[in-house]
């Protein structure tokens, strides 16, 4: 924890000259997508970045945060700057932490984030989720809207932090209107830079498949994401948000089109691929994530795509030909 | 890939031409959100086709009242242990000479739980049973298969052939509020496939799956006749004065539809000169 008092955080004197422009949190810069969105929001927005891995460097303009959301340190920031949005796009994933130090970060984190947000007279909050919280079941209905309950929790555990943040946040955003809260529940985002579980897996040469099993799945670029992402928050419509493009692959097609050779595994008794991926014991196949290689979740983005006039610009082409050149 | 190759082996370019004249809209890489896939729909049909003409030697009558485009149900009698009724009428649809319609069959949702046989189905345009999914479709514009007896029609024994089950009002709401006619379809033949003479309760709750029927394992090559109506239109969730419609009336509406599906498996029936 590297977080510094207010007397001593370094406030760049170059981010003060840019005073036309309204002050903004972007939290878990360290990752891919934020970084694209910090590019877009740059232009616009006097940026304040931190992440709880370590500090990103992003230019003299951006101050730069290594910060734990549970430590006092936390609200140093939100008195030195003062901030008229965030966009919370910070998580810490499975493979950084066991259940505990994960809800603790994530969820709980994420609490403290809403209350200095109340504190501090933040009147915009982006909170970015994820369409695994609707969980993959193999009674789901395909297009789920944003009414559809979230079941992910039902399925397995480790999910139950992405649940509850998104419980957290639809509490603070009813409760409190005037923080104007926007969830985004995006599709798997993919593409340059992208280390989540299904990028990866499109990044290798062997991916794992489920015998049998090749569901339906939807995939929407990082810099797609990142333009949506920017485009929700400069918009400000709170509110619940899918968000997909109208296209659609199934899972061993999206290997085969990334040039991935497939490595099947027994699908029954359905204990016996959980068991495989525990003893894999691999960042690009957890055992928590088995059933989404199985049972399709396929969300219906029409409401954001409608309501911010948005649609993504690379086709899943265009998407699979990043994973077949670089390999 | 291995796809392109069987296409090209199994299904001729008049076939294909036919079928790509269907008002069918798929992603750019041939799926639709339910897992439909244009190439693998085209390779199921052209296998099928072959049954259709030579095994089960389907006589389709009425494939002009089906709408060349826009959402509408097909409403049928469900018979015979497998879901051969609903390929059959899958086959009809897409071989229609008056305008093909992509048929999207609501399955029993144990399907999906099964290796290969879940993708193949929803591949070839099956989608489980739930009404979102068919609310949905109807929004999209697609023809929904329905067999409103469920599997009490498909699981039912030889000793109650072609009698209607009870019939779920859900269709009624769906083409009510999506403004989708309704086209019912008589269908004959199928009850004598795979005749059951009972079904192991006991097994069926082990196994979690709907019935277990005593039969031979065999299909038998019964003709099938499938007599399609004329559309009938149920527009309005508000009766003439105004007022909503109760469960009450929407269950008569059900009782038209059942009615006219009666009177197409008897013509079925009376058409039909022998089982086999």
């Amino acid at each position: 924890m590297t977080t510094k008092s207010k007397k001593e955080l370094d406030v760049p004197k170059s981010s003060a000259s840019i005073d036309q422009t309204k002050q903004i949190l972007i939290t878990g810069a360290g990752g891919a997508l934020a970084q694209h969105v910090i590019s877009i929001l740059k232009r616009e927005y006097r940026i304040v970045a931190v992440d709880f891995r370590r500090r990103v460097e992003l230019g003299e303009d951006i101050p730069s945060y290594k910060v734990d959301f549970n430590k006092r340190g936390f609200e140093d920031i939100f008195r030195t700057y003062e901030f008229d949005g965030v966009l919370h796009l910070g998580r810490m994933g499975l493979h950084e932490a066991n259940r505990t130090r994960r809800y603790n970060m994530n969820v709980l984190g994420t609490q403290k984030l809403f209350n200095l947000c109340l504190k501090y007279n933040v009147h915009q909050v982006l909170v970015l989720s994820t369409h695994h919280v609707y969980g993959a079941d193999a009674y789901n209905p395909a297009l789920l809207d944003e009414t559809f309950p979230l079941k992910a929790s039902e399925l397995t555990q480790d999910l139950v932090d992405s649940v509850e943040l998104e419980n957290l946040s639809t509490i603070y955003k009813w409760k409190h209107p005037d923080l104007h809260i926007t969830i985004l529940r995006p599709c798997n985002i993919v593409g340059p830079g992208v280390r989540n579980t299904i990028s990866m897996l499109l990044s290798q040469k062997y991916a794992p498949i489920l015998f049998g099993f090749s569901p339906l799945m939807q995939f929407i670029h990082v810099e797609d994401m990142a333009e949506a992402i920017a485009t929700a928050f400069s918009q400000n419509r709170p509110g619940i948000y899918n968000v997909a493009p109208d296209d659609w692959v199934s899972y061993q097609d999206a290997l085969v089109e990334c040039g991935c050779n497939r490595l099947p595994i027994l699908s029954i008794p359905p204990s016996l691929p959980k068991f495989v991926a525990k003893f894999m014991n691999t960042r690009s196949f957890p055992e928590y994530l088995v059933n989404y290689f199985k049972y399709p979740v396929i969300i219906d983005g029409s409401l954001f795509r409608e309501s911010f006039k948005w649609k993504p610009g690379r086709s899943l082409e265009e998407i699979f030909s990043y994973y077949r050149e670089v390999k | 890939m291995m796809r392109k190759l069987i296409k090209s082996l199994v299904v001729s370019k008049d076939l294909e031409s036919h079928i790509d004249k269907m008002p069918k809209e798929v992603g750019s890489l041939g799926y639709d959100a339910w897992g439909f896939n244009s190439d693998i729909n085209k390779i199921g049909v052209a296998l099928f086709k072959k049954l259709y003409d030579h095994y089960f030697r389907v006589e389709a009558d009425g494939l002009e009242n089906i709408p060349k485009d826009g959402p509408c149900l097909i409403i049928a009698n469900h018979s015979g242990q497998l879901p051969l009724d609903g390929t059959l009428i899958g086959i009809a649809m897409e071989m229609n000479p008056h305008s093909p319609r992509a048929p999207r069959a609501m399955i029993e949702r144990f399907f999906p739980t099964v290796p290969f046989l879940g993708n193949l189905l929803n591949s070839v345009g099956a989608v489980i049973g739930d009404p979102l999914n068919c609310a949905k479709m109807l929004e999209r514009g697609e023809a929904v298969i329905v067999f409103p007896e469920g599997i009490r029609g498909s699981g039912k024994l030889y000793n109650k052939r072609y009698q209607l089950q009870r019939f779920g009002n859900g269709f009624m709401h769906l083409a009510m509020k999506y403004n989708a006619p309704i086209i019912p379809v008589g269908v004959v033949g199928c009850e004598e496939t795979i005749p059951a003479i009972a079904n192991v309760k006991p097994l069926a709750k082990l196994l979690h799956v709907p019935y277990v029927p005593i039969a031979l394992p065999f299909i038998f090559p019964a003709k099938v006749h499938l007599n399609f109506g004329k559309p009938m239109h149920f527009n309005h969730d508000q009766n003439e004065t105004g007022r909503e419609i109760t469960e009450q009336e929407v269950t008569k509406q059900v009782e038209q539809v059942k009615s006219a599906i009666r009177g197409l498996i008897n013509k079925g029936l009376a058409e039909r000169k022998r089982i086999f």
